[in-house]
This record gives C-alpha cells, sequence and structure tokens, in this order.
C-alpha cells in the first residue's frame, strides 16, 4: 500500500511516500532521518503532543499551560483532554512539575510558572 | 529624563533577543519596556508546541520557550520596566512612555522597535451583516481561551487559513467545540503545510479554498454565516452562497506590524512588508533605531524572529560602541516569484556573511533562487517547494559582496 504523508516534525513540511508491504514499512521523500521514523510511526502508530491549559484554584482568573510529557497515541487525544478539563492544580507551579500522573502512558506537565 | 544605553520597546520574543545580544556584544546598559505585566509577549497564549526546532533544536510551547529568553533576562541583569506603555520615540531616541506612577522619558544611544503586530479586524475586512457578539479575531479567542479560561463559543467558523486560525481550530476542538470550517480567500492556504496536517486533518475540518464570509447574521449573537466561493477577483459569487449555522466566527485575515510609533518617528515603511526599510543590521533609515521581530516583517516561526533579533542587538550595540555603522550602499530588489527580500539595503563592507530573507509571491514546486548583482550572480540555491507563508532564508558570502556594485536582485525560476 502506497500512502502520501506530509512531514509535521518541523515547518519545513516534506512530502513523504510511505509504501507498507506487509511488516515492511519503507519511506521516501524525507530530508532527514527523523523525516523516515516520522513516516514510519505516522502510518504504524500516529502519536501527538497534546496542549492544553488547567485552572490555577488559588489565583484569580489564571490558567497554567500544559502538556504531555511525550506524544500520546492519536486515538487518545481526546481521554488526555477529558482528564485535563476536570483538572485543577494550586500555584505555586514551575515549568516541568507533573499536574497529572500516568495519563495514556505518560504525564501532564506544566508549561509555565505560576509563582 | 534617564539615560540608558540601549532601550528595547516590546518584552515579546524579539525584545528579549535583542536585548541579550546587545548586552552580548558589550553593551550592559540595556533596558526593556513592556506594556503586559511580564515579558513574553504573543507566546504567553501560544500554548501548543512547535517552537525552538531550528533555533534551540527541540520542540517547545511558546510558554517553555519564552522562559529560555527570560532566564536569559533575568542571568544579565537586564532590568524590564513592565506595565509600560511607550507612546512616542522621537528621531533623536528620546522614548517616552506611560506608567502607573507618571510619565517617563528615556534618551537612549540607540533604541530597537520590537512592538511586534497585531491582527486585522473585522472592520478593516468590511465583511457585510449584522454586530452581534460572537466575531473575534483569532489571536483574541486564543488570549480568551488559553490565558483566561474562557470558552468563546460552541459552533465555530474560521475565516483565513493562517496559522493563528489553524491552531485554533485544534484548540477549539479539544476543548470540546464543533469547528463547521476554515474558509480561506485564497486559492492556497497561509499557513504552515504542518499546520494544515496536525489542526485540520486530525480533526476533519473541512478547509474551503477560494471562499469567504460573504455575510454574518444574528442580533445579540452570532447565529450564522454565509458562506461564498470567490471569483478571480475575490469577489464572492452569488449563485454559490451557502448558510452554515454557528455561534462564533474567529477572524485570522492576516497579521498588521504595529508600527504607529515607528511612523511618528518618521522613519520611512516599506508598503510591502509593513515595516521599516532597514539594512543588514536591521538599522532603519534613521541612524541607531533598530527594528526586529514582527514588527519589521510578519513570521511564521519565532525561530526566525529570535535570529533576526540577535541582528538588531548586535547592530545597536556596534552602534553604541562605535557611534555609526558602514552605509549600506547596495539595494536589494525582489525579481521574478519574489514578493519581498529583506533586508532592503546592505553594505559591501559587510564583515559576516550576510542572510536574506524573502517571500515568493504564490506557491511553487522545485525551484532555484538566484542572487545577482548585474550579471554577477552572488549566490544560487534549489527549495524542493516555496510558499507564500513559508519565508525564505538566502546566504551569501561576504567577500562575494565586496565587488558587487549594482542593486541586488533576487528572482526564482520553477524547475522540471
Amino acid at each position: 500500500m502506497k500512502r502520501n504523508l506530509t512531514c509535521i516534525i518541523c515547518p519545513r513540511g516534506c512530502t513523504l511516500t510511505v509504501e507498507t508491504e506487509g511488516d515492511k514499512v519503507s519511506v521516501s521523500g524525507n530530508s532527514c532521518p527523523k523525516g523516515a521514523v516520522y513516516g514510519i510511526e505516522e502510518t504504524t502508530r500516529p502519536t501527538r503532543t497534546v496542549t492544553s491549559v488547567v485552572r490555577v484554584s488559588n489565583r484569580e482568573d489564571t490558567m497554567v499551560s500544559v502538556k504531555t510529557a511525550e506524544p500520546v497515541p492519536k486515538e487518545n487525544i481526546f481521554d488526555v483532554m477529558a482528564l485535563i478539563k476536570k483538572a485543577s492544580v494550586k500555584a505555586p507551579i514551575h515549568i516541568g512539575d507533573k499536574i497529572l500522573v500516568d495519563v495514556c502512558g505518560t504525564d501532564i506537565v506544566a508549561t509555565k510558572d505560576v509563582l | 529624563m534617564l539615560d540608558h544605553d540601549i532601550v528595547v520597546v516590546g518584552g515579546g520574543p524579539a525584545g528579549m533577543a535583542a536585548a541579550a545580544a546587545a548586552y552580548d556584544a558589550g553593551v550592559k546598559d540595556v533596558v526593556i519596556l513592556d506594556r503586559e505585566e511580564e515579558n513574553g509577549g504573543i507566546l504567553r497564549q501560544c500554548i501548543h508546541n512547535g517552537f525552538g526546532l531550528h533555533k534551540l533544536g527541540r520542540e517547545l510551547t511558546g510558554p517553555e520557550y519564552a522562559a529560555v529568553y527570560k532566564q536569559k533576562i533575568e542571568e544579565r541583569g537586564i532590568k524590564t520596566y513592565n506595565l509600560t506603555m511607550v507612546t512616542d520615540i522621537s528621531a533623536d531616541r528620546v522614548v517616552t512612555a506611560c506608567r502607573r506612577d507618571g510619565i517617563i522619558k528615556i534618551r537612549a544611544k540607540a533604541v530597537i522597535l520590537a512592538m511586534g503586530c497585531r491582527e486585522r479586524s473585522r472592520g478593516a475586512l468590511n465583511i457585510p451583516g449584522t454586530r452581534p457578539a460572537g466575531v473575534y479575531s483569532a489571536g483574541t479567542a486564543q488570549k480568551l481561551v488559553n490565558c483566561e479560561g474562557y470558552m468563546v463559543g460552541k459552533r465555530v467558523v474560521i475565516l483565513g487559513s493562517g496559522d493563528i486560525g489553524l491552531i485554533m481550530a485544534r484548540r477549539m476542538s479539544l476543548q470540546g467545540a464543533k469547528v463547521e470550517a476554515v474558509c480561506e480567500i485564497m486559492p492556497y492556504s497561509g499557513g504552515l503545510t504542518r499546520n494544515i496536517v496536525q489542526c485540520l486533518e486530525d480533526y476533519n475540518i473541512p478547509l474551503y479554498l477560494s471562499t469567504t464570509v460573504a455575510k454574518i447574521h444574528g442580533e445579540r449573537r452570532v447565529e450564522g454565516v454565509t458562506v461564498a466561493r470567490v471569483d478571480e477577483n475575490r469577489k464572492p459569487i452569488k449563485k454559490t452562497e451557502r448558510y452554515i449555522p454557528c455561534d462564533t466566527l474567529l477572524l485570522s485575515c492576516g497579521l498588521i506590524p504595529e508600527n504607529e510609533l515607528t511612523r511618528t518617528a518618521g522613519i520611512p515603511i516599506s508598503p510591502v512588508t509593513g515595516g521599516a526599510i532597514v539594512d543588514e543590521h536591521r538599522q532603519t533609515e534613521i541612524a541607531g533605531i533598530f527594528a526586529c521581530g514582527n514588527v519589521l516583517q510578519v513570521h511564521d516561526l519565532v525561530d526566525y524572529v529570535s535570529d533576526e533579533a540577535e541582528i538588531a542587538g548586535a547592530g545597536a550595540a556596534e552602534f553604541v560602541k562605535n557611534g555609526s555603522l558602514a552605509a549600506a550602499n547596495l539595494q536589494t530588489l525582489p525579481g521574478n516569484g519574489v514578493r519581498y527580500v529583506l533586508p532592503q539595503r546592505v553594505s559591501s563592507e559587510a564583515k559576516e556573511d550576510i542572510s536574506l530573507y524573502l517571500r515568493v509571491t504564490q506557491p511553487f514546486g522545485r525551484v532555484c533562487f538566484t542572487v545577482k548583482s548585474g550579471d554577477e550572480v552572488l549566490s544560487t540555491a534549489v527549495r524542493l517547494k516555496a510558499a507564500p507563508g513559508e519565508m525564505e532564508k538566502l546566504n551569501i558570502k561576504s567577500e562575494k559582496l565586496k565587488t558587487a556594485k549594482e542593486p541586488i536582485t533576487v528572482s526564482l525560476e520553477e524547475l522540471k
């Protein structure tokens, strides 16, 4: 099976051609090794980093931005969002602090300081 | 009247990188003036990832990228005046700013303009219809959702496929809204390809090209919009009109460099970029005043903003130390397929290699860029593709410039 993809690793956006034959996956059109890895992953197990915000309960009108520490499987994006939406956190918060642990195989971490 | 060597107007990514670079180039008396309560500029609301791949070699979110530069400012002890709104810059480099405790005036040896840009508004777009609540610029919606935790709507149409529009299409979807359509008046998207993939395709959001919003409906709140395909003059075609029910319309229809202060100072502005005309140090036509970041030209990537700001910071430091910079005697001009080239002037005595930044006029396949002065070829570069939404960068060796006398022209040729 042949499939055309746009690489999203960097803003260059290479057009990749991914060919699948049984278990064998080959990638062409990439400008760097990361593109080859992306082509294979995107075809076999697509993942995304999810970013959102969590309310800071002890600060007025304040949100802290968060992300998944590692990319999560694409089909889990809305499971992750459901947990993030329910969460709240207390300041002080520092970049990298874990806001939620073990969410779809990774953690939710803060991406800014709220002191 | 206060005195400082370098005053940086704006504490966003451009201002912070410029201030740090000026400091590193040996001018320690640098201050930043910023109207917000903390530095970071637009990055504070850009919570998505994808920043820093070029510049820092890792993928960060906007607030994380800002934090890297905030730390540089803190480590160097560079003072920031926050909640400080600059109201005037004079050609002789007196900066006037308004603060809660009153007005301050700073006399500077060099000024770096880093005020960023703002979004084109509904008024500027002249969209017909009623004036209900629920029409936001994409960036305003982004600030409300990401910084203030206020969800702006449930059923959304987005006009304009620039990067902010695409990012907000995904953001609204993640927060549970239904994004009915992204309409783009041009026959191609102005956003990065990767954003079309990961913001629209991932969430099955349709992108309608050559399509605009012809009318806004609703009394108190938006109830729907009429969309229509446009002809080659970008005028809506009546018979293609269709109604999309929605409660929110987001506008992502271009960014305008925020150059009111620049104009008051009498600095010439390029009608194409909307920013000042500059030399290779990013010095404007008024000596000692520099510009960088989105106030100079609207960028797609913050990484390039940081690069540009570092050039401006180093240039300003050199100006403060020497009292002048080598005259930029060579003009740069856009040729075939190129909309603009920046810087617009360069010096044949440039000590270091120079990068020319440019945008093309329309999407192209494989192209070859040629930089020429008269008949002499200064540099060539092949790209697999070129699009107006993706800024190009071409390098010229400084020794090539030494013999150049005539204007430098950048043109492209499409390859088979």
